[in-house]
């Protein structure tokens, strides 16, 4: 169980992005974890809802996105979504390749919230 | 005051720290001429036993060193230290897996250019080392034969994340009935391709090939590096 090194890891982060962005207020995090990442969707959403409490993040939904498996096939010269995981052989021909396009992935891709810009009320 | 809306791309990896810090492990291991190898399993499956084989062997023409990592005790240092190596236990509590901090700052106050083979040997667990960089050269996995055929497949982010595969305690193979066919499919469905190496420290089965190989890639990085 290493989702909650991983959801601090996720949250500074996501703060650290925020800063550079000027987002003021986070109101969710976009995730795509890879079926090779080794990251449990939900042992992750579980310790990041635990890790946000007290930090700017409080209240921000974590959104994850699922990236299956793609290999590129050596026989067919293609890449290919796989089914599962595993084994790794090409969908199409049945090829075993390890050549791995996509899977691995645990990527902070993008954060939604505000920006507090100082607007002065309409004169009326 | 209002707030606007809008949804920035990021783009980072998660553990985008520990990634820059094992580049940079890295780096200073190739300009310091160090091999570094990852040594990941089950707790049992015989890290230590087998690392211990490959310090004093390999300790007799090059200066090798070990980091060994476990939740509590000395004890695996303890026991390497027999062999005359340089080594030092990484303890992390709680902490399941090694990461590349604490390889950084366990590391320190040894001068890397005396070393020629680092061995890290990560805390005994399949599961969350996987996702952590620690700036090796090469992660080998090993597996004993007592283990189950089907293993690989069982956790496969780390045997798709391992350069090489070790199969420990050959010896055993036949008293427990050890499907080598089953177990060679399970690890290249998880990673087509994957080299496997059998190995018994106790019959030392194995062993000599194993060495050899450590040395031709040691001496393979170099050379590549060079003509880079």
């Amino acid at each position: 169980m290493h989702e909650l090194s991983i959801a601090h890891s996720l949250v500074e982060l996501a703060i650290e992005a925020a800063e550079h962005t000027g987002i003021k207020r986070v109101q969710a995090l976009y995730v795509k974890l890879g079926a090779l990442s080794g990251v449990v969707k939900e042992a992750l959403v579980f310790s990041f809802d635990a890790v946000i409490q007290g930090t700017p993040l409080e209240g921000a939904r974590l959104v994850i996105e699922d990236v299956p498996v793609k290999v590129f096939c050596p026989d067919c010269q293609e890449a290919h979504i796989l089914p599962e995981p595993f084994p790794m052989r090409c969908p199409v021909c049945g090829t075993k390749t390890g050549q791995l396009l996509e899977g691995r992935e645990m990527e902070l891709y993008a954060l939604e919230g505000g920006v507090e810009d100082d607007v002065k009320p309409p004169d009326c | 005051m209002t707030l606007n809306p809008r949804i920035v791309e990021i783009r980072q990896n998660v553990l985008k720290k520990n990634d820059l810090l094992a580049r940079e492990l890295r780096k200073r291991f190739q300009e310091a001429g160090v091999y570094v190898i990852n040594m990941v399993s089950s707790p049992g499956a015989g890290k230590t036993t087998l690392l211990t084989e490959m310090l004093s062997r390999l300790g007799e023409r090059y200066c090798v060193a070990a980091l060994v990592g476990d939740l509590a005790t000395e004890n695996d240092a303890e026991r390497l230290r027999e062999s005359g190596a340089k080594v030092r236990q990484i303890t992390t509590g709680t902490v399941c897996h090694l990461e590349a901090d604490m390889v950084d700052r366990t590391l320190e106050g040894w001068n890397l250019a005396d070393i020629d083979f680092l061995f890290i040997e990560n805390v005994g667990n399949l599961v969350c080392p996987a996702s952590y960089d620690l700036g090796e050269n090469q992660r080998v996995v090993l597996f004993s034969v007592t283990e189950g055929e089907d293993k690989p497949v069982k956790y496969p982010t780390i045997v798709n994340s391992a350069d090489v595969a070790v199969i420990t305690k050959i010896d055993l193979a036949e008293a427990v009935g050890f499907q080598r066919d089953r177990f060679y499919e399970a690890l290249n469905d998880v990673r087509p391709g994957i080299s496997i190496h059998e190995v018994s420290v106790r019959t030392g089965d194995g062993i000599d090939e194993w060495i050899s190989r450590l040395e031709s890639d040691k001496a393979a990085f170099e050379k590549a590096v060079v003509s880079s």
